[in-house]
């Protein structure tokens, strides 16, 4: 067990100095930035004077180490800066948009998983056959569509066409009020409250965009499913399991899906990265209120605080869930912390 | 024991690549048709400028947003231009950005990955470290990221999408190569005499590269739809250029008034140029795994 | 009990129908055990796949009838079949490590089987399961049934497979190359452990080896396949003694054991004379302390502890030990491809040992010391033909091109027996044998004078060792180059070697002249590798031509 304490740990003080990393990216990225934001703060009336004025006052007079300083201990503060456009700090302003990004990206996540590892199982049982051609072709169609495409099509379908789905604007349409705020889970929260009109409110609202993202998504996990299930199927150990006269059932889901799962969980970190980049795009075309299309916005006018807190909170979630699948990884397979090498 | 059949243990077998080429490319003909698809994109972007019926930049007020017709096959957008030529047109800047950021990754990516995997130590400890952390961000933020502070320009556009690709050449080099580093050919070619270099780039690199072809197949997809995403919220290519990114979101705003023509055309060939690169990935992949080879 | 008649089996692949299994019949009666025994390829296994019915996809049995006391197992549907495996007939593989599920506590996977077959329920299959592993003698079996296959080692994961296959008490048990990969000391327990139980159960078996030495100690009838049909079927002494089949009598030929020389592994038509070597007094290789140290996570590793020898001009030189012993390191070292702790390794008198790895590529002396890779498919760069193989040495060594090259490329195939019209062909295009040609030729290309042989015939099939170590014996006379013949195998060492050392964790624990060594091993470890070596029963003396 030990050993297994140890990996973690370690696992942990791996992630420091990603961390720091991401930390300088993100300053270093945002410095460069076009446009000065004295300027900016000073006023369409500013002259030389005032604008210098302001420089000082934001400290960007001083020496770039000095700044990054400063900057590292306003994050250690929980302290993002102050957007210009909406003239709040960005912390606030990303934490109450980051559940509604948050809410998409995991329901497309577990939409896209729940479709694609049985499909990747299927193919993987009978490779060659119709249905694993048709998973990979299905598959690689999923990948190669453009999410901000997508989008459009579908709205064009369904709501301009059809006349299914709700305009497509922002997570719950005016008609309805907002939950009470609980975990900012709109599904979430108004099925806390048991008001069942608001959930089916939001509920046909994230419909469109959670498919969009979770098209993108199935690819990768049911690629990699069928190719560790193929690997799990040919392994030694089934043909043990398959000799020793046990069931086909235990065989494929108690020997070989249990073994091909591991690379699949793994996976899910770089998909999940994946989902985070197109949420941008889907969130801009479905009007969503989300993290992305407040970057969106905040690039559009050169706002630095917004989008370095953006950049960031990005990072640290990505960062955080992948600490988190691997620590589950550790818990899976017993073999972590005993590696040979 | 394996299951080996009887010819594959001491008689020699007679195949060449070129007959496992045409075996898969028989079992498959998906692949079949991602080599045809390819050839298309390829004429387009070669020969696209001077074979479609109208000037891509050339506005005719008088003809704006036209269904598709027999004149206008893919119908005029808000300018009166024809988005038909405009499709074709832009295939060559796509696809430069893409084939240009990949070629940069595969070089950057390949000579780092190999140099770690090779050498390991603490330059592996390091390169790790900060593929890390490139790969922390979220690639398409990153590359938004990395275009607004350097500019709003294809070769930054380029530049980033090299950048956010670099980590997987790097980290499926380094994999390729740590393996075979002390394999019984790379011992062999030391005690022959070749120096560490030469083992390295003689012996080992060229072993890794049929993994790496699928790899940049895969990437040219993604790398255009990168590209198109940067420009459809307004990073990188500036109107008028025809781009495929830019016509889907100027379409967008047409689509809820029921003028679909401008964002589907443009969207439908983007996605086509994308689905060729995965299907020939896929196929490339079917080519060089040796697990498939029976 | 079990019994087949004209079994056919063939595998689809991508150039029509391979016929792997061809007209094969025989039966195995209760309390018998049958080895069947082929060189890779003969359809050994297949043939118990087959009966088994656990073929991979594309085979199938074309013809033929496999009947088990009284069922028709070809005609069976798949759940009579499920019911048969495991209860009826186990099996056992070879690799067990990979065998077994990494990831499930083996006790888990014994409960498996028994709770498959009814055999214990829920309350009572913990303690049924330790039950299983004390039947194969698996010491603290109550703490073992929480392992991991991953914290055992090879031997101890060969007994938690037999532990699976005899769990449910079968009436039949299939044992497809038992022992191979295993450490030779583990290969006897194994073997004994198997033998053992199936004779205290009364139990069929059929036992698969590539090794007719092992073959003929533990089995009372012997089939041997090639090709996929059955060439000779008989009693172990009567095989060896009088061979019927040409093939059988050169597998009997190939099988080294105890008295006899290189020749004659060879068949009797193609042996020639043996050539003399000579041994002059000079050292040419002298190693002192040498130790090799690595850092691993919980402290130091000592792979190589302080070891001294010399190899003389013109010597051969056995260097022989089980897997982790140090024998893989030692040779890296001595071969320069790794830097040694400390110690001192002296070349023609000049010590070596201090030269960076890295840098001795560029040294006058890398052309003098040369290796022959363990696996002659992995020592091949894939992408390179036979020739390119052979000519690198002579470009980057010997500054050769041209004309002068191809020469020198094509004498080295005619003195190492490869067929020039070869030359141009792929790694995968040539066969284990001649493959293993192409690595000898391009190791004493530039003329070598120490030349370490790291087990180059331990991927071959026994026929084609023979062939390989014969032409070594040639070699080592023509040119006159010393040898480090590093190997797990003793019998084969003391074929070529006048000299054996023998390592164990990393230190010398005897070394001797060879026949010295056989003929009284001084040290127990010796003794034990000496006694583990399955011993063929004698065979038909041909004399010499």
């Amino acid at each position: 067990m030990s050993a297994r304490l140890t990996s973690v740990l370690s696992r942990i003080a791996q992630a420091i100095p990603v961390v720091i990393g991401v930390v300088v990216i993100s300053f270093v990225l945002t410095r460069a930035l076009p446009g000065d934001p004295a300027v900016y703060f000073a006023g369409a009336a500013a002259d030389e004077a005032s604008i210098a004025e302001v420089r000082e006052a934001l400290g960007l007079d001083k020496p770039m180490l000095r700044q990054f300083i400063i900057y590292v201990g306003d994050l250690a503060r929980g302290d993002l800066g102050q957007s210009i456009s909406s003239g709040r700090p960005v912390a606030e302003d990303l934490a109450s948009r980051l559940p509604a990004s948050l809410e998409l990206t995991l329901s497309a996540l577990l939409l896209s998983c729940a479709v694609a590892v049985p499909l990747g199982v299927l193919a993987a049982t009978r490779p060659g056959s119709p249905v694993d051609h048709l998973c990979r072709v299905l598959v690689t169609a999923g990948v190669s569509l453009p999410t901000f495409f997508t989008g459009i099509l579908l709205i064009y379908v369904f709501y301009y066409l059809l006349g299914i789905a709700p305009s497509p604007l922002g997570r719950l349409d005016f008609i309805y009020i907002e939950p009470d705020h609980v975990t900012g889970f709109y599904l979430i929260d108004a099925a806390l409250a048991g008001d069942a009109e608001t959930f089916l409110g939001a509920l046909k609202q994230l419909v469109l965009p959670a498919i969009t993202l979770a098209l993108f998504t199935m690819a990768p996990i049911a690629r990699m499913t069928r190719a560790a299930m193929l690997g799990a199927l040919s392994a030694d150990f089934v043909r043990t399991a398959r000799a020793a006269g046990l069931t086909n059932r235990t065989v494929l889901y108690g020997y070989a899906f249990r073994n091909a799962l591991l690379p699949v969980v793994t996976t899910l970190g770089m998909v999940f990265s994946f989902t985070l980049g197109a949420n941008v795009l889907v969130e801009k075309v479905f009007a969503w209120p989300g993290i992305g299309s407040y970057a969106v916005e905040a690039l559009v006018v050169s706002d630095y605080a917004a989008v370095q807190g953006f950049v960031l909170a990005m990072a640290f979630l990505f960062v955080l869930l992948n600490l988190v699948i691997d620590l589950a990884y550790t818990l899976i397979d017993p073999r972590i912390g005993f590696a040979a090498k | 024991m394996t299951q080996v059949s009887p010819d594959s243990a001491e008689r020699p077998r007679s195949s060449g690549a070129l007959d496992h080429l045409i075996y898969v490319l028989k079992a498959n003909p998906v692949t079949l048709l991602a080599f045809v698809m390819f050839a298309l994109i390829v004429i387009s972007a070669l020969f696209g400028p001077a074979l479609v019926p109208y000037d891509p930049l050339q506005s005719d007020a008088a003809n704006a947003l036209q269904a598709p017709s027999a004149a206008h096959w893919f119908g005029t957008d808000s300018l009166g231009r024809d988005v038909f030529s405009r499709v074709i047109v832009a295939t060559r800047l796509d696809l430069v950005i893409s084939v240009a950021a990949v070629a940069l990754s595969f070089v950057l990516g390949s000579v780092l990955g190999a140099v770690a995997g090779y050498w390991g130590g603490w330059i592996d400890v390091v390169l790790n470290r900060i593929l890390d952390t490139i790969m922390a961000f979220p690639l398409f933020v990153l590359a938004m990221g990395i275009v607004a502070a350097m500019g709003n320009t294809i070769e930054n556009i380029i530049y980033a999408t090299a950048i956010i690709n670099v980590p997987f050449y790097a980290r499926l080099v380094r994999a390729e190569v740590n393996i075979r580093r002390g394999a019984g050919f790379a011992l062999a070619a030391r005690l022959s005499g070749n120096s560490d270099l030469r083992v390295l780039a003689l012996h080992i690199f060229p072993n890794a590269l049929p993994p790496m072809m699928v790899q940049v197949s895969l990437n040219l997809g993604w790398a255009i739809l990168n590209a198109a995403g940067l420009s459809f919220i307004g990073l990188g290519v500036r109107p008028p250029t025809p781009e495929w990114g830019i016509m889907v979101a100027e379409g967008a705003n047409f689509i809820v008034s029921g003028e679909w023509w401008l964002a589907v055309f443009p969207g439908l060939w983007l996605m086509f140029a994308v689905f060729t690169f995965n299907l020939l990935g896929d196929g490339l992949r079917d080519i060089v795994d040796p697990r498939k080879r029976t | 009990m079990l019994s087949i008649r004209d079994l056919a089996v063939s595998f689809q692949t991508r150039r029509g129908a391979v016929n792997a299994v061809r007209g094969v019949s025989f039966d195995v009666a209760t309390g018998e055990v049958l080895g069947i025994v082929g060189e890779s390829g003969s359809g050994k296994s297949v043939t118990s796949y087959a009966l088994m019915r656990i073929l991979d996809a594309g085979g199938a049995i074309t013809a033929g009838d496999v009947s088990y006391s009284g069922l028709d197992l070809r005609r069976a549907s798949e759940a009579d079949m499920r019911d048969i495996r495991g209860r009826e007939i186990s099996m056992i593989f070879q690799n067990p490590r990979a065998a077994l599920n990494p990831i499930r506590k083996v006790g888990h996977q014994i409960e498996d089987v028994l709770r498959r077959h009814a055999k214990a329920t829920r309350q009572d299959a913990r303690q049924k399961a330790i039950a299983a592993l004390e039947a194969v003698r698996i010491t603290d079996a109550e703490a073992r049934y929480d392992a991991y296959p991953f914290e055992l080692s090879g031997g101890m994961c060969q007994r938690v497979v037999i532990a699976i296959a005899l769990a449910c008490d079968p009436r039949l048990l299939i044992a497809d190359e038992p022992t191979t990969g295993l450490d030779i000391t583990t290969q006897k327990a194994v073997m004994e452990l198997v033998s053992a139980l199936i004779r205290a159960r009364g139990m069929g078996a059929i036992v698969i080896t590539h090794d007719l030495g092992l073959a003929a100690q533990y089995c009372d009838r012997i089939v041997v396949m090639k090709d996929g049909q059955i060439v000779e079927t008989g009693d172990p002494e009567a095989l060896f003694a009088r061979p019927r089949h040409a093939y059988t009598r050169k597998l009997v030929d190939a099988t080294p054991r105890a008295g006899e020389s290189i020749r004659s592994l060879l068949p009797a038509e193609i042996r020639t004379p043996d050539l003399p070597h000579k041994v002059h007094e000079r050292p040419i290789l002298a190693v002192r302390d040498l130790t090799k140290t690595y850092r691993g996570k919980s402290g130091p590793v000592h792979a190589v502890r302080g070891i001294s020898f010399e190899v003389k001009e013109g010597q051969s030189v056995g260097l022989v030990g089980e897997s982790g012993c140090g024998k893989s390191t030692t040779s890296e070292m001595l071969v320069r491809l790794l830097d040694p702790t400390s110690g001192e390794i002296l070349f023609d008198g000049q010590d070596i040992a201090g030269i960076p790895a890295g840098r001795f590529a560029r040294n006058p002396r890398r052309g003098d010391i040369q290796m022959v890779f363990q696996d002659a498919t992995d020592s091949l760069n894939p992408r390179h033909s036979a020739r390119q193989t052979i000519a690198d040495p002579l470009r980057r060594l010997g500054g050769m091109g041209g004309a002068k090259l191809a020469a020198r490329v094509d004498e080295l195939a005619d003195l190492t027996g490869l067929p020039r019209t070869l030359l141009d062909r792929f790694p995968h295009q040539l066969s284990g044998g001649q493959k293993a040609r192409v690595g000898i030729a391009r190791a004493i290309a530039l003329n070598p004078r120490f030349l370490i042989l790291d087990e180059p015939t331990a991927a071959l099939d026994v026929s084609i060792q023979a062939v390989v170590l014969n032409l070594l014996a040639d070699l080592r006379a023509a040119l006159g180059m010393s040898y480090l013949f590093v190997s797990h195998d003793l019998h084969v060492v003391r074929l070529l070697c006048d000299h054996v050392i023998v390592m164990k964790g990393g230190e010398i624990v005897e070394q001797g002249p060879a026949e010295q060594v056989m003929a009284s091993p001084a040290h127990p470890y010796t003794q034990e590798l000496l006694s583990a070596a399955p011993k063929p029963p004698a065979r038909r003396l041909v004399p010499a031509p």
